[in-house]
């Protein structure tokens, strides 16, 4: 082959590099290699003079290899291909030696990294000439999106985007968009009525055109990549005509079965099998439970829901929709669930009166919830004493390790509510660390502990109904040593809230397989990376935001639905996205059609074309893993970049110094 | 059926009737038990808290011997022996400098243990190896009406966690209920600690631990309290005098071994069930059952 | 040898569940959270020498609840060890005490003979407690639960050629 004129570049990072390898050495045995024309060392060469050298000398030294040794190709890769083409080389005939992860990283031995270096680096040199110029491919985008979940984070990401013009599905699985925060009562620490800031929200979501509300709906499928994904969505059956129901909801108060436990109101209340979850519902219809209508359970009834629905929008025939949507990307944004507080069977929640969940509270205290919004107790008398249990099954190794972020705040503002309702209640707070870290949150609390609220630093030990003492008879007793003074009280109290976690959801593993992203250890959905890229995933294409990727408050949410919306939308605002070239190629002459590699392939990014009786690569889908590569037994498919005889010369380069 | 059984020293002295209404009860129910040769004491609490690594040897011993007498289970009625046999088979296998210890203790006399023998609480035998089916079908006196406390004491399902829950363990209450009584299912003193040994060292401890023990068997109204453990058995129903002597109560709540009661459950007669050794008398337990 | 997941005190949450759920903490000099914080102060001498690991009862509610997974009651049983070795018990603590005669029962017979157990006891720390408990122990002598007798096992030289081999092994490695 035509003699090549190699240009070396070795960072020092700081002292990242430099600091273990010798990087004056290293240069200057690059200098020696065959091929290699220039060899350079620099401080950082993912600045702007470092990136400089690499086109100066491409345009003026006539450099036509280029090698750059320093950080991982997952930081500066692109970095510095850029560079490469805005000097005037094709990109891909500049390669990465990684002697920062691969090397200084991992050892403190000056002398094995320095020869460690020097072997990383002859790979690359060794099999520069064989570098051939590569173009990106560009694959059409399908402009719309689609969000899936119906919370404050998915809502918010929809009106965003709808806002910019593009359309926009909006998959939710129950039958009203709103999520847990139309649950909440008031919110920290503005105490706002958490209905009263979402429902205009829900209102515009419900409302704008560029929005397709497909509610009571969930994805059962997803195929396809970046910019084209086809997912399958199955509206389930309400058993009304959407078109129809105006939402008078007379169908529900007729309805003779009238003791489902709502899932609204945290099983507090029955609401009937006809129903509307709550009253601002978006969108405003009545759904049917299958599960519980005598009619759809093969049982007689004389159908009151009929005779009571003017506009005649029942239909019991109704069936499940499949829709296949094409959208260019998606938004995550399914929330979470409460951590049940059953397994920390040392608080008796679910066996003593009177010992409720965070959620439970909302309810109670929540003016259109099952009591009123009068804070009673299960006798409906209201409670003269409560203890609020922070970090119930969270910061424990026993359940949950990490902290949900969120519950000392809404802990405080339950201590506020039952202050503002029963300024006579006396209000324990028992927790480890008081977390108010949020703008106005240590002002928050400064304002409950301005409302005589007692704070007693010690995690509780035990919920107990055992009375040792006169006080004690009938009353809920909470174990707790209060650390600051180092004395273990027993707090007779008639109500226990346990302030418990926030929990991935239970099918949040399963729902990213079906998207094609992966979770943390945690169980929440992983982003991209935890500082830089915290609402992309691994997967292009796929966003996600709200707590479905870590618990957060309701401004980190908002905030969070924003960027993924932006991600989004500086996807699908293109008319196409360019897809990198070291892909997979199937010669169609060589292939013998077996169709081992299609099976194989992890994103299902080839397929059998019967006409040419060949497998073919999906270029848009391939990810370049070479698993196909690997697995054909005629050596067919090739991934470009990263022939066979490249990488055979990148070994033979490792091993000569 | 047919099990090893590790009495524990208890069953020797103040437990006595622990022992022998085991017996009794497993007679009842068609399994035979076969004393453990040759054992020697657990070493429970104390020997823990002089040699750690003689503590671990010497229950080994235990279960050495069980292997050489071919067999891979021990039935253990007491809680503290549960705990330190189990304990020890825990610590063996998760800290290998502990077996190749025991192992070399034990290869000093002939003897080696590979930790593969499992101990087996006596409830737990009853409820998930004989099965509730079984135990019913066998009942002749059905316990219709008796207010039962289970009082598991701390150590049955703490630190190990094996069978049942460590807060708020049901073995026992599921037993009874499958005799017919009325099982106080929310008497969560449950698995609060009785002071065990410290009764004799730290009296005033133990008294008021027993004290709020008796006190929530009074509040849930309990006719008897039945125990799985010679230690919270003793103080609880032995130094129940004491108690009211200490706190001015009037405390007169029958303590039985649950095998007792159980006994008296599937029809041996009372006598055989060592029920005259009781301190506080356990005539009103008699009164309400069947005859 | 050294606790199981002894390196888990570093990560001590301070929170006190395992004092709230101790049920003698009431009594102790130093609770078992702060045990844990005395560890890390460097000033664990102040706790060995105090009554706290001597009024542990061993009812593991610590060790199940504590968030950070440290086995408080094990090394609750490594101080009284240590306390034992270097002779640090608080004179008027009597568990050290009972735990020695206890062993020492264990070792002669094989088994613990609870009689003698109470008996030494009674002799050596607490003459008190004949006064109070023989009503008791008379009732108990009468229903045939305090054999007079011990029980001596064939294989109770197996427990002193244990322990020996065990001492051994222990001034060896030192």
């Amino acid at each position: 082959m035509a003699e090549e004129k190699i240009g070396v570049y070795i960072c020092h990072c700081g002292t990242n590099i430099a600091g273990t390898v010798d990087v004056e050495e290293v240069t200057r045995w690059a200098a020696e290699q065959p091929n290699v024309a220039i060899a350079r060392e620099y401080k950082y060469m993912c600045s702007d003079p470092g990136q400089d050298l690499i086109k100066q000398d491409i345009k003026e030294n006539g450099i036509t290899r280029a090698v750059v040794a320093a950080c991982s190709p997952t930081m500066h890769e692109p970095t510095f291909r850029k560079a490469a083409g805005d000097g005037g080389l094709n990109p891909y005939l500049l390669q990465m030696a990684n002697i920062r992860e691969h090397c200084s990283w991992v050892t403190i031995d000056h002398d094995a990294a320095t020869e460690k270096a020097k072997r990383i680096l002859g790979a690359q040199i060794h099999r520069l000439p064989l570098n051939v110029p590569l173009q990106p491919i560009e694959v059409p985008v399908n402009p719309n999106v689609m969000v899936v979940g119906g919370g404050i984070a998915g809502i918010e990401a929809a009106l965003k985007l709808a806002a910019t013009g593009k359309k926009v599905y909006l998959v939710e699985r129950d039958p009203s968009i709103g999520g847990h925060m139309a649950m909440f009562d008031k919110t920290f620490p503005t105490l706002d009525c958490a209905a009263c800031i979402l429902t205009p929200k829900m209102s515009a979501a419900g409302k704008e055109p560029n929005i397709e509300m497909l509610a009571y709906s969930e994805v059962t499928q997803v195929d396809g990549y970046v910019g084209n994904f086809k997912v399958k969505v199955k509206k389930k059956a309400r058993f009304i005509d959407t078109d129809k129901c105006t939402g008078c909801a007379l169908c529900t108060e007729a309805c003779v079965v009238r003791k489902v436990p709502s899932e609204f109101d945290m099983g507090l209340s029955k609401r009937a099998a006809a129903y509307i979850p709550f009253p601002q519902a978006v969108p405003l219809r009545a759904t049917i439970d299958p599960t519980r209508c005598l009619t759809l359970t093969g049982k007689k009834c004389k159908q009151p829901c009929v005779a009571a629905c003017g506009p005649e929008a029942i239909d019991f025939e109704q069936k499940d929709e499949e829709l296949e949507l094409e959208v260019g990307a998606i938004i995550m944004a399914t929330g979470f669930q409460l951590w049940d507080p059953t397994p920390e069977t040392r608080y008796s929640y679910g066996k003593l009166d009177n010992v409720i969940s965070s959620l439970e509270f909302e309810r109670i205290s929540n003016a259109s919830g099952p009591t009123g919004g009068h804070i009673v107790c299960k006798n409906g008398e209201a409670p003269k004493s409560v203890a609020i249990l922070h970090c119930v099954g969270s910061r424990d190794d026993n359940h949950q390790e990490f902290c949900s972020r969120v519950c000392c705040m809404y802990s405080l503002k339950f201590a506020h509510l039952i202050k503002e309702h029963l300024p006579e209640t006396e209000v324990y707070e028992c927790y480890i660390d008081m977390r108010t870290y949020g703008k106005g949150y240590e002002e928050f609390y400064k304002r409950l502990m301005n409302e005589s609220v007692h704070f007693i630093r010690g995690r509780a030990a035990e919920v107990s109904a055992v009375a040792l003492s006169p006080e004690e008879q009938g009353e809920l007793v909470v174990k707790v040593e209060d650390t600051l003074l180092g004395i273990t009280r027993r707090l007779p109290v008639d109500m226990v809230i346990l302030s418990s976690g926030l929990a991935p959801r239970a099918d949040a593993k399963a729902t990213s397989q079906i998207f094609g992203f992966g979770c943390s250890s945690n169980g929440f959905f992983l982003e991209r990376h935890p500082k830089l890229e915290p609402v992309s995933t691994v997967t292009d294409g796929i966003f996600i935001a709200g707590c479905c990727q870590y618990p957060k408050d309701i401004p980190d949410t908002v905030a969070q639905a924003g960027a993924a919306a932006a991600g989004a939308l500086a996807l699908v605002d293109n008319a196409t996205v360019k897809v990198e070239p070291t892909i997979s190629y199937i010669d169609p002459e060589k292939c013998s059609g077996c169709h081992i590699c299609v099976g194989l392939c992890p994103h299902a990014a080839i397929q059998y074309n019967a006409e040419k009786d060949a497998a073919e690569v999906i270029e848009a889908a391939c990810k370049g893993c070479g698993v196909c590569v690997a697995a054909c037994g005629s050596g067919v498919p090739q991934q470009r970049g990263y022939l066979d005889e490249q990488i055979f010369a990148e070994i033979e380069g490792a091993l000569v110094v | 059926m047919k099990y090893l059984y590790f009495p524990g020293c208890s069953a020797e002295a103040t437990g006595k009737a622990y022992d022998i209404s085991t017996r009794a009860m497993m007679e009842k129910l068609g399994v035979e038990l076969v004393e453990l040769d040759d054992w020697n004491c657990c070493g429970a609490t104390s020997y823990f808290s002089v040699r750690e690594l003689d503590s671990f040897a010497i229950a080994a011993r235990n279960l050495a011997i069980a292997q050489e007498m071919g067999d891979d289970e021990v039935c253990v009625i007491c809680n503290a022996c549960y705990t330190t046999l189990a304990k020890t088979n825990r610590y063996m296998a998760e800290d290998p400098r502990i077996f190749e210890a025991v192992n070399g203790a034990l290869g000093a006399v002939g003897r080696s243990y590979d930790g593969k023998v499992k101990v087996r609480h006596i409830v737990d035998i009853l409820v998930n190896d004989i099965g509730l089916e079984a135990v019913t079908e066998r009942v002749s006196r059905r316990l219709t009406g008796l207010r039962v406390a289970p009082y598991y004491g701390c150590q049955f399902s703490r630190p190990m966690g094996s069978f049942d829950d460590v807060q708020l363990p049901t073995t026992m209450d599921r037993l009874f209920e499958a005799m017919g009584a009325d099982v106080i299912t929310d008497f969560d003193a449950k698995t609060d600690c009785c002071g065990g040994m410290m009764m004799l060292t730290r009296e005033d401890a133990a008294l008021r631990l027993c004290h709020e023990l008796l006190t929530a068997a009074r509040q849930y109204k309990a006719d008897v309290l039945v125990a799985a453990c010679p230690l919270c058995e003793m103080n609880l129903e032995g130094y129940q005098p004491r108690v009211n002597k200490t706190y001015g109560t009037d405390f007169n709540i029958p303590v039985m071994y649950f095998t007792q009661l159980a006994g008296l459950a599937l029809g041996a007669d009372p006598k055989q069930l060592a029920m005259e050794k009781q301190v506080v008398s356990c005539d009103p337990v008699l009164a309400a059952i069947p005859a | 040898m050294a606790m199981p997941s002894g390196e888990k005190i570093k990560i001590c949450q301070q929170c006190g569940t395992c004092t709230g759920s101790c049920p003698t903490s009431y009594l102790m000099d130093y609770g078992p959270r702060e045990v844990i914080a005395a560890f890390r102060a460097g000033m664990i001498d102040k706790v060995v020498k105090s009554n706290t690991i001597w009024l542990c009862t061993s009812c593991y509610y610590c060790t199940v609840r504590c968030p950070a997974g440290i086995k408080i009651t094990d090394l609750m049983y490594e101080l009284k060890r240590m306390a034992i070795k270097y002779d640090l018990t608080p004179k008027t603590s009597r568990n050290p005490a009972m735990t020695k005669i206890f062993v020492d029962s264990v070792r002669k017979h094989g088994r613990n003979h609870e009689v003698e157990l109470m008996a030494k006891f009674m002799l050596t720390k607490d003459w008190s407690l004949p006064f109070k408990f023989w009503q008791l122990g008379l009732k108990l002598f009468t229903a045939g639960r305090m054999p007079l007798t011990a029980t001596n096992i064939r294989g109770r030289e197996e427990l002193e050629k244990i322990s020996a081999y065990l001492e051994a092994q222990e001034a060896n490695a030192q």
